[in-house]
């Protein structure tokens, strides 16, 4: 999930006496399952929730390129390297799309990176983690893109219309993007004893950080409660991480991987297996800035934002210079 | 029949000279001054390392010794390198980085359209393929340099840094020895000699239209696409590109 403790704006859940005309409108509309468009009257906190939702979301896609970005330069066949180019390139488009879905909301890209770069608004703590083998890009596909998934196939459902449609585009590439993943994982598994020993070390270490993307559990929480009857939450975030533990712990087994949890094992009551909560006290760390990565990635945003105002002032220049030429003209 | 030794060294040369400008723009991953440039970086460097698999792939087809395009690309030290210097010079700022880009496109725009007509099949069928992919390319670094050196106060003076940089290392795109000579013989590639006035019209419009000033010094680098002597940057570009298969050597990946 790239969008994680998003704060949901307001007071909560509010009864059908309390709304306002509009607001019942409002909620009826979404309980139809009708689209909200960017025209249509929202209320101004589903507005401000969807803004970080989105925002946040965006953000993660733009940092993480630099986990995968780290080995671009040392994949290690020409096909690796392409597929990866590949992957890296869809997810700065996922990053254009969900900047463009936010806009619509009336906040400009301008803005929401100025969030980022500020610290102010929060990408996703997987991306804080380092890369440090080549199964760790195999492991990223199957893990990190396969939690994102999760995430965002039911999101594909969610009340704001543009989101919705961002959302259906970008889906589609999430799921190549596991499949790779998992296929590096498979030459990983199936190669030298080298080879499986990468493919150990980067399951042990991005195991419990993937956990952690779908935030820690939300069943109290008020704020949840009313992402979710606005429908830009559609499940919790346990119940997507159970689903995810369900889903992946089968595929690590015909990797013959171990994942490094000994309490993980099939429930038959409950017909899900019972697993290990992440260490939450790292992840809060990690939020707050502590993570491995936190310095280096922020760092190297910034730095590409500084570096290239030349280029964007140099081009807006151009710009301006051809539209008075072509004013003059007329 | 070409001589297949020249025709694999010919082969070589162009499949050098997009791996290793290929790797050098994905080294931008990321860290571009605008999401679309990050894009647009990542689908050029893309383009380039598909280029690389048909070039390398085929030059090992005529070697014969059942080398793949990975060995090539993967397997080989500095010396057997035949990329021209240009491509393997640094990134710079990103105005240097888009400079070298163009200043090859145009090159490599004109190229890839003779050798659409080559006299081996297989040439053509690249040449065709990614020429379209080419023209895709200088139209948009074109615009680019154009945009930048015809842009700010500060954009045109690194442009212009960028470009008096950069010129001294266009001539040996246009350097021709007895490979050429063969390719040219058997009518597999043109003399590349022969380029250089389409070359020279093509980049000088555009660069002219970007404000910038091309420098009269008509002196030129040397050794890359011979092999005889490359920059000392390329031994670092390799040390990273080949350490997984140097460090692990007969893996499957
Ligand atoms: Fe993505
Ligand atoms: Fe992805």
């Amino acid at each position: 999930m790239y969008a994680q403790l998003v704060k949901t704006a307001g007071t909560g859940v509010k009864t059908r006496e309390e709304m306002s005309d509009e607001e019942r409108n409002f909620q009826d509309r979404v309980d139809r399952d009708e689209k909200i468009e960017p025209k249509d009257w929202m209320p101004d906190d589903y507005r401000a929730t969807l803004i970080r939702q989105i925002g946040q979301h965006a953000h993660s896609e733009i940092v993480g390129q630099l986990p995968e970005g780290n080995w671009i330069t040392r994949a290690p066949t020409l096909e690796r390297k392409a597929i990866l180019l590949a992957k890296v390139q869809d997810e700065a488009g996922h990053g254009l799309y969900l900047y463009c879905a936010a806009e619509t909301l009336g906040v400009s890209r301008d803005e929401l990176t100025e969030e980022l770069l500020s610290g102010r608004m929060k990408y996703s703590s997987i991306f804080n983690y380092p890369t440090l083998n080549w199964a760790d890009i195999g492991a990223v596909g199957w893990l990190v893109d396969g939690a994102a998934i999760m995430n965002q196939v039911p999101l594909q459902r969610t009340s704001y219309g543009p989101y919705s449609r961002a959302m259906i585009r970008i889906c589609k590439e999430e799921s190549f993007h596991q499949r790779q993943g998992y296929d590096i994982m498979m030459k990983m598994a199936e190669g030298s004893e080298a080879q499986r020993r990468m493919a150990q070390d980067a399951l042990n270490r991005f195991w419990y950080p993937s956990l952690m993307m779908f935030g820690p559990s939300d069943k109290d929480s008020v704020h949840s409660a009313q992402s979710l009857a606005w429908k830009i939450k559609i499940d919790t975030n346990d119940e997507l991480r159970q689903r995810f533990v369900d889903q992946t712990v089968p595929q690590a087994k015909y990797l013959g991987l171990t994942i490094p949890d000994e309490n993980l094992k099939w429930n038959e009551e409950r017909g899900a297996h019972d697993f290990s909560e992440p260490d939450w006290a790292e992840f809060f760390n990690v939020i707050k800035g502590k993570g491995p990565c936190n310095v280096e990635r922020m760092e190297a945003r910034v730095n590409a934002w500084e570096d290239g105002a030349w280029v964007r002032d140099g081009l807006l220049a151009h710009g301006r210079k051809k539209s008075a030429a072509r004013t003059a003209a007329e | 029949m070409a001589d297949q030794k020249a025709l694999f060294e010919f082969l070589l040369r162009m499949g050098d000279n997009s791996l290793i400008l290929g790797h050098r723009v994905s080294e931008w991953c990321g860290l571009s001054p605008v999401l679309e440039e990050d894009i647009a970086l990542a689908n050029t460097a893309l383009d380039l390392i598909g280029q690389t698999q048909f070039w390398l792939g085929l030059a090992g087809e005529v070697e014969g010794k059942a080398r793949s395009a990975d060995d090539l690309a993967f397997l080989r030290d500095a010396w057997d390198f035949r990329n021209v210097l240009l491509v393997e010079l640094p990134n710079g700022d990103f105005g240097q980085t888009l400079m070298r880009q163009f200043l090859y496109d145009a090159w490599s725009s004109i190229m890839l359209g003779r050798l659409m007509t080559s006299s081996d099949a297989r040439v053509a069928e690249i040449a065709a393929k990614a020429s379209k992919e080419v023209a895709y390319h200088v139209e948009r670094s074109g615009d680019t340099v154009v945009g930048l050196g015809d842009g700010t106060e500060e954009s045109h003076k690194r442009m212009q840094a960028a470009l008096d940089y950069l010129w001294p290392y266009v001539g040996e795109m246009f350097d021709g020895d007895e490979v050429d000579a063969a390719m040219v013989a058997a009518g597999i590639a043109p003399d590349p000699a022969g380029l250089r006035e389409e070359y020279d019209a093509f980049v000088g419009k555009v660069l002219n239209q970007a404000t910038l000033t091309v420098p009269t010094d008509v002196f030129h680098h040397k050794g890359g696409r011979t092999g005889y002597m490359h920059t000392e940057h390329l031994g670092h570009l390799l040390t990273s590109m080949q350490w997984l298969q140097r460090a692990y050597p007969g893996a499957t990946w």
